[in-house]
């Protein structure tokens, strides 16, 4: 009995670092590649999440819905979707300065959440929408949680896979230089705008497809869900402690901040209930002091970003007898 | 090639660049001389299209590019180095390189996932280009390191070389040699030299080397408070009186 709880969590867990992992892979796309400081995952997460839910779910009153697609459609949807959401944020919003992208990407996520809470055909306002299938829900409790975590680690590996290949292309190459410096970028013939809102839709639409996952996960999405302390700092100190600019970094550092976020819930949870109230600021406190420790001592992260060029591969001088 | 027209550049009311014309003839190599303070790099800063004129035209290879930005320059064939070096700091001596060549297909998001194998080749071609430019400027052994970590007089070099990882035609050197060893300079002037005459780049340089202007530029133009004072050859505008006032009136100015 105590192994099957164990592994139920270890399942439960791992769903979660890997829904996190997505949003840190899409941040690390923004900020480790391009540097743009967007503090507003939570609002492309949301989109993402009601997208799905919308295009998923069965017909229910007073709101649009009822098209009951399959979840991959409704996933392929929330990726666009965010993207698309993307688009026009970017135009406005990335011409500035990174602390002032900051702010208006907070305040875009705000705007967002307070749509998504009090539209009604949309979104059904405070309630949320329900009966959002999962894949696999039909299957007993562990096997449908196992089932759920393979798929999650499907769309990661996939993502993965395909961000990376940007890192090692030129196009990542160039996203770097842009960060490094834009003007010797310019100078050198990058469209840095349009570069920028490249990098600004390809990470929202991880994001969004974070978010789609985690609706079908609980089956239900409400606007409580879209808090900027979970869904959008947490992600940051993710991507800084793994190691910005690096894939792997991201993932880790995903891994590494949800294991101690929920453990510290269990550990404060044996606490007697008036403590355990209070020791839940604790948690934010040690997630604030482990972003300082890492910032002082190791501000490249866990991962630092990989670099390019250490020795002169053989495949060049190779080429050259060919 | 290049005509510049009556350019005038106003920061809130100070004038930096006052009615400034000359003209660049295709293959010369063009020396700008003039003060510290005269205007020089503001007027290369007009040219690359890093600042839009406050007034005045610029003709670049027959057509008005006045306030065209610097990326659409580029790809007319107008780069340019900066002064204070503009490397990329944490990507890779290497990588600083590979990011000039223009539309390499791998720029392209799509064209990573869907024609890896192409991109791939083209890579491999513009890592040769780059490991050969390092080779010329003495920069193999810190072909893995952030450039944000070379030497001043390296960071030079690296500017210098990110302007031969593209077929140019006009080229804007601000200060190539300064920090640069004196062995590494008879080298540079060498290969703007071979620049000049084999690939046909033309070249504007603001130096303050006496000895590689007199080796290298014909015309000189020099400048001060913004204007075009003079401009000859090397001996013509060395020997001219109001010159001499410019660099020496300053001094006179800072005595007094």
């Amino acid at each position: 009995m105590e192994l099957i709880g164990l592994a139920n969590y270890a399942l439960f867990m791992g769903i979660f670092i890997g829904i996190y992992a997505l949003l840190a892979l899409g941040l690390n796309i923004q900020w480790g590649f391009a540097g743009l400081f967007n503090a507003g995952i939570a609002g492309f997460f949301a989109v993402g999440a009601y997208t799905s839910a919308i295009l998923t779910s069965p017909y229910a009153e007073g709101r649009l819905g009822g098209f009951e697609m399959p979840f991959f459609v409704g996933w392929a949807g929330a990726m666009v979707a965010a993207g698309l959401i993307a688009w026009p944020i970017g135009k406005i919003c990335l011409r500035f300065r990174s602390d002032y992208l900051a702010i208006a990407t907070i305040g875009v996520a705000e705007i967002i959440r307070l749509v998504v809470k009090s539209e009604e055909t949309l979104t059904n306002s405070a309630r949320g929408i329900t009966n959002i299938p999962r894949p696999f829900g039909d299957l007993p409790y562990v096997q449908s949680q196992a089932a759920y975590l393979s798929i999650v680690l499907l769309c990661l590996g996939l993502c993965y896979f395909l961000v990376q290949r940007q890192f090692n292309a030129p196009w990542g190459r160039m996203m770097r230089a842009i960060r490094d410096n834009e003007l010797a970028a310019r100078a050198m013939g990058k469209n840095i705008e349009g570069r920028r809102l490249e990098a600004f839709m390809f990470g929202a639409a991880l994001m969004g497809l974070g978010g789609a996952l985690f609706a079908h996960f609980n089956r239900s999405i409400t606007p409580e869900a879209i808090d900027p302390m979970v869904a959008t700092f947490l992600v940051w100190i993710m991507l800084i402690l793994g190691g910005q600019g690096n894939n792997k970094g991201a993932i880790l550092g995903a891994a590494v901040v949800w294991i101690i976020w929920s453990m510290s819930e269990i550990a404060t949870d044996q606490l007697p209930a008036e403590y355990a109230i209070k020791a839940k600021y604790i948690r934010l406190f040690l997630i604030g002091l482990m972003l300082q420790l890492v910032l002082r001592f190791r501000p490249e992260g866990i991962l630092p970003e990989p670099t390019r060029g250490e020795s002169r591969p053989a495949q060049v001088s190779a080429q050259e007898k060919d | 090639m290049l005509e510049l027209d009556q350019l005038v550049m106003d920061f809130s009311g100070f004038r930096a660049v006052n009615g400034c014309s000359f003209n660049v003839e295709q293959g010369s190599i063009t020396a700008l001389i003039g003060p510290n303070g005269a205007g020089k790099t503001t007027l290369f800063n007009l040219i690359a299209g890093a600042l839009k004129p406050t007034g005045g035209t610029i003709r670049f290879l027959g057509e008005d590019v006045t306030g065209a930005s610097s990326d659409v320059l580029f790809h007319k064939g107008l780069v340019r180095t900066f002064q204070i070096p503009h490397e990329f700091h944490r990507l890779t001596v290497l990588e600083n390189l590979m990011m000039v060549p223009p539309g390499q297909p791998g720029e392209n998001l799509f064209s990573n996932w869907l024609s890896w194998g192409s991109v791939k080749r083209h890579e491999a071609e513009v890592e040769r280009k780059a490991w050969e430019t390092l080779e010329f400027l003495e920069l193999t052994h810190v072909a893995g390191q952030r450039a944000g970590e070379l030497s001043g007089g390296q960071k030079k070099l690296l500017e210098l070389g990110r302007t031969m990882m593209t077929d140019a035609k006009l080229v804007l050197l601000d200060e190539p040699a300064a920090g640069v060893n004196r062995t590494l300079l008879r080298k540079l002037e060498e290969k703007i030299l071979i620049l000049n005459r084999e690939r046909g780049y033309t070249f504007i340089l603001i130096e303050h080397d006496m000895e590689m202007i007199e080796k290298l530029c014909h015309p000189v133009v020099c400048m001060a408070e913004g204007r075009v004072l003079i401009q000859g050859d090397f001996q013509t505008v060395r020997s001219d009186a109001r010159v001499l006032e410019a660099y020496l009136g300053e001094t006179a100015g800072d005595a007094a």
